[in-house]
């Protein structure tokens, strides 16, 4: 060894190990490799890009709905958070909910949205649909005796430029109520409430006259940017003059100045006459199960902004006041759903390995020649569509089909009493085995053909019988194809769609059947996307547990 | 005098391996070995050497069991062997690629002939740490196939071919995959443990100079056939054929014409029309094409030394390669460029310079006429 070479390896000793311009020889390693790193990666971008767009990002996407509920706190938000403060003891909610109840859902009426919130909530609770639909309409009489009163009073109450001019105010104007309703709006409406409404709320009459102002601002929001009117030629919404009669009952006038002083003090004095609104009572003439408890507890369970209830819902539980708690008995379809997934794909892999072992045998044993030739019978079914291997076995396997037929015509089975070998278990069985075997074959023959000959012809020289140097030494050999091939088979299986879905009936259909009938016919996302998570996470649990107990490292597919 | 050896054994009573009219064919159309007739003693260690494609590993596994004869009769112990499947023959065997078993220690593999024979575990626990003593490899009986390096894995791979103490053991080619250290290492282990168990061995090479340090006989196979059975000196220095003459060793050849015969001395006019003796090997008589072949050391550039008998002729130095042990002289002789000398580097030996025109010269009974 060199004097230089043992000062350098003193050097290593002490610290870093250095280049020889004294950077140290891990940063400059790095520089050096870069400009490589980046080639490689600009090389896989545009698959990386495409993957990311087109896969990764929809299905984080798709499980992130199995956990998101914002539609509640997006549609009724106060009502929401007045519920939050509700412990649920009392059979209903304080009465300050019934009138929150009112502002959100007069508002998500004029946008349309409480009937998507009912459709929601009704995968809960059934009839929260209806209940939510005709109250979008009931709304509007509420408080219809005050509003009369005010008009009765002075038609100015009538007029679009009056309202405008009142609640606009002289002084300052409030811009953080604004960009509040802005917010209610966008969440509310899915879309962006931006831009010029040529309206912003004064001050001094936000502090007077806090819901009125809230209201009117959202009214004005949505005229201007929803229905693109003009605010100032516009009469307000019926939620507005309510607002205006709830607060007028407390407001203190005597300092005000501003517009419509006189009206409002005048306004004031005649309302004191009437009674107070009473929510809760308008509420239940709409519609009397919003007296019904459940209703509320139901509301309550689902307001928060992430929920467990689509997964609770996902392995046969709900959420109840008392916390999450089975089904009843007749109710519980998924684990049942999800066991027979499990135990179906399992037999199918099974007997997809109990055929295509010989195959693959077969193949790697014979001369090149043939054995490409029977590999393209091997691969013929992947050129034929899915569609038609499955129909396929329709015709095979139905009772007027062409096994019945012969098994009649041989006399093997009476005419009376053909077999039952498709829409049940036992038919998707064998087509899907039928259409997963090439997964299998594939992997098993390239694991196999690298196994060289000599190994079995040592074993036989050794002394050991055919059987012997098969199971001793040959087969412990291919497992690792085994192993692969059972991988993918299961995998695939599990979340097979299409041949349970045609040969399935209804004891032979997959979870995944039930994932798109919620994604396509009840819309229920959430649950589809609770129940796919699931799935996938299973398959992601049996991968582990297979690599800690054969270990990937021995699964080959080449 | 090239079959004197081998008559010693043939059709003897005491063959231990024979092979008789021994014909093989993969396709129907062409022989792969041509009327193969070999017999060996017991404790012999034979080799089977050839250029590939010359049919000896196809012998081999005729002897193994792992190919069917096509025409023709193996014997092993005097018994017809051709219906008897491998795993009943009882022959040992070491394969080219080792083909120990990936998935079992080096225990576990040495173990398995002995399992498959049904042995109790001490017994086989016993035998497999003496065969694993015998090779050296003692402490590796719990390591993997994968974790052995070449040479280890072969001596392995030895272990298990005697460990179930067959009397004939088959090498196909066993040391093809070393470097030539460890590869002439082996092959003096290989012969030694041979011949100190004394059992029978059919060895498979294509590498001449193993065949030749480690046979008692060797088997030249050429094109199917048995171009010549005999012991490593009398091949190397008595080939008999011109095949062998150029297979095993390095070899000067001359193309001439026989002029006359006397018994076994021959006078050839080359074809530039030199005039020299030689003994006569397999050509039949005057006027006959011949080869007429000089080994490199046998050529002396001191003619004085050999005496009267001498046979001397012209030649011009083309090349002088000094290679340490000797030097290597590439000649013109008699029209041909490639005649080469091999001289030892000893204090008195003259290096020759190229361009120089000298007078080589040979006796005549290292100079062999045969066919051409």
């Amino acid at each position: 060894m060199s004097a230089t070479a043992s000062d350098q390896s003193d050097a290593a000793d002490s610290g870093p190990v250095l280049a020889a311009d004294g950077t140290p020889l891990k940063k400059s390693l790095n520089r050096a490799l870069r400009a490589q790193k980046l080639r490689a990666l600009a090389l896989i971008a545009p698959l990386l890009i495409f993957v990311l767009m087109a896969f990764i990002a929809p299905i984080g996407d798709m499980l992130f709905r199995s956990v998101e509920n914002r539609i509640v706190s997006n549609t009724i938000p106060m009502t929401a958070r007045v519920l939050e403060d509700w412990d649920g003891e009392s059979d209903l909610p304080p009465p300050a909910t019934f009138e929150a109840l009112y502002y959100d859902l007069f508002l998500a009426a004029e946008a349309r949205r409480h009937t998507r919130l009912g459709t929601r909530l009704n995968y809960e609770q059934t009839g929260l649909s209806s209940l939510f639909r005709s109250s979008g309409r009931g709304v509007d009489d509420v408080g219809e005796d005050q509003r009369d009163l005010l008009e009765d009073l002075d038609p100015q109450w009538e007029e679009a430029g009056f309202w405008h001019g009142l609640m606009q105010g002289n002084g300052d104007s409030d811009r953080a109520l604004l960009l509040d309703q802005r917010a209610r709006l966008a969440a509310l409406a899915g879309e962006s409430f931006q831009g010029d409404i040529g309206f912003t709320p004064g001050e001094d009459i936000v502090a007077l006259l806090p819901q009125t102002a809230r209201e009117y601002t959202a009214f004005a929001l949505f005229t201007v940017i929803e229905d693109e009117d003009v605010v100032a030629e516009e009469e307000p919404w019926e939620s507005v003059y309510t607002a205006l009669v709830q607060d007028l009952r407390t407001a203190d006038l005597s300092l005000y100045s501003g517009p419509g002083a006189a009206e409002l003090t005048r306004a004031q004095a005649a309302l004191a006459e009437l009674p107070p609104i009473d929510f809760a009572a308008a509420f239940e003439q709409i519609d009397e199960d919003w007296i019904a408890p459940p209703v509320w507890d139901t509301i309550k369970m689902y307001s928060p902004d992430y929920t467990t209830g689509y997964f609770l819902n996902a392995v046969d539980m709900q959420k109840t006041t008392d916390g999450p708690e089975m089904r009843p008995e007749g109710e519980r379809i998924y684990a049942t759903l999800f066991k027979r997934t499990l135990f179906m794909s399992l037999m199918i892999t099974f007997s997809c390995i109990l055929l295509a072992y010989p195959v693959a045998f077969l193949l790697s044993n014979l001369p090149m020649r043939s054995a490409n030739m029977l590999m393209i019978l091997v691969l013929l079914p992947f050129w034929t569509s899915l569609l038609v291997r499955t129909s396929a076995w329709k015709i095979m396997l139905q009772q007027q089909g062409v096994i019945n037929d012969v098994l009649v015509w041989l006399g093997l089975v009476g005419d009376d009493a053909r077999l039952v070998m498709i829409n049940n278990q036992l038919g998707t069985i064998i087509a899907m085995t039928h259409i997963l075997l090439p997964f299998m074959i594939l992997p098993m023959y390239s694991v196999m053909s690298t196994i060289p000959e000599s190994y079995t012809r040592a074993a036989k020289s050794l002394g050991a019988t055919n059987w012997t140097a098969f199971w001793r030494v040959y087969f412990p050999q291919s497992v690792p194809g085994i192993g692969a091939g059972s991988i993918l088979v299961f995998i695939l299986a599990i979340g097979y769609y299409i041949t349970p879905e045609i040969v399935g009936g209804t004891t032979g259909t997959f979870i995944s059947n039930r994932i798109a009938y919620h994604i396509s016919s009840s819309l229920n996302w959430g649950l589809a996307a609770a129940l796919g998570s699931i799935l996938f996470a299973v398959v992601l649990v049996l991968y582990w547990a297979y690599d800690r107990i054969v270990g990937i490292d021995n699964v080959k597919l080449g | 005098m090239n079959g004197e050896y081998r008559l010693a054994y043939d059709g003897g009573e005491d063959a231990f391996v024979a092979f008789e009219h021994v014909q093989k064919s993969y396709d129907g159309e062409t022989l792969v070995v041509k009327d193969l007739n070999l017999t060996m003693p017991k404790g012999e260690f034979l080799t089977m050497l050839g250029p590939s494609g010359s049919g000896k590993t196809t012998c081999l596994m005729m002897l193994a069991g792992f190919e069917t004869a096509t025409h023709g009769e193996i014997k092993l112990g005097g018994v017809s062997i051709n219906n008897i499947p491998p795993h009943k023959r009882g022959i040992g065997m070491v394969f080219q690629n080792y083909a120990l078993f990936p998935h079992m220690t080096i225990a576990e593999n040495l173990a398995f002939p002995l399992e498959v024979r049904k042995l109790g575990k001490a017994e086989r626990e016993q035998k497999v740490r003496r065969a694993l003593d015998m090779v050296q490899m003692g402490e590796f009986g719990s390591r993997r196939p994968a974790q052995l390096s070449g040479g280890q894995q072969q001596r392995v791979a030895l272990a298990r071919a005697l460990v179930f103490e067959p009397e004939l053991v088959l090498m196909d080619e066993p040391l093809g995959a070393l470097d030539k250290q460890l590869r002439e290492h082996m092959q003096f282990e290989i012969t030694n443990l041979a011949h100190d168990l004394g059992i029978t061995t059919v060895y498979v090479t294509h590498d001449q100079t193993e065949a030749l340090t480690m046979s008692d006989r060797v088997a030249v196979f050429n094109d199917g056939r048995i171009q010549q059975l005999a012991p490593p000196d009398e091949l190397y220095e008595a080939p008999g054929n011109s095949f062998v003459a150029q297979f095993i060793g390095e070899n000067n050849t001359l193309a001439g014409r026989i002029k006359s015969m006397r018994g076994e001395d021959v006078t050839v006019e080359l074809d530039t029309g030199e005039i020299v003796a030689a003994k006569a090997v397999n050509v039949t008589g005057a006027g006959e094409r011949t080869l007429v072949s000089i080994r490199p050391e046998r050529v002396e550039i001191d003619t004085e030394k050999l005496g009267p008998d001498a046979q001397t002729i012209r030649a011009e130095v083309l090349e002088f390669i000094y290679m340490g042990d000797i030097f290597r002289t590439r000649l013109r002789v008699a029209g041909r460029d490639d005649f080469i000398i091999k001289t030892r580097n000893s204090p008195d030996q003259r290096r020759l310079k190229k361009g120089e025109v000298i007078s080589i010269g040979w006796l005549p009974r290292d100079c062999r006429a045969l066919d051409a």
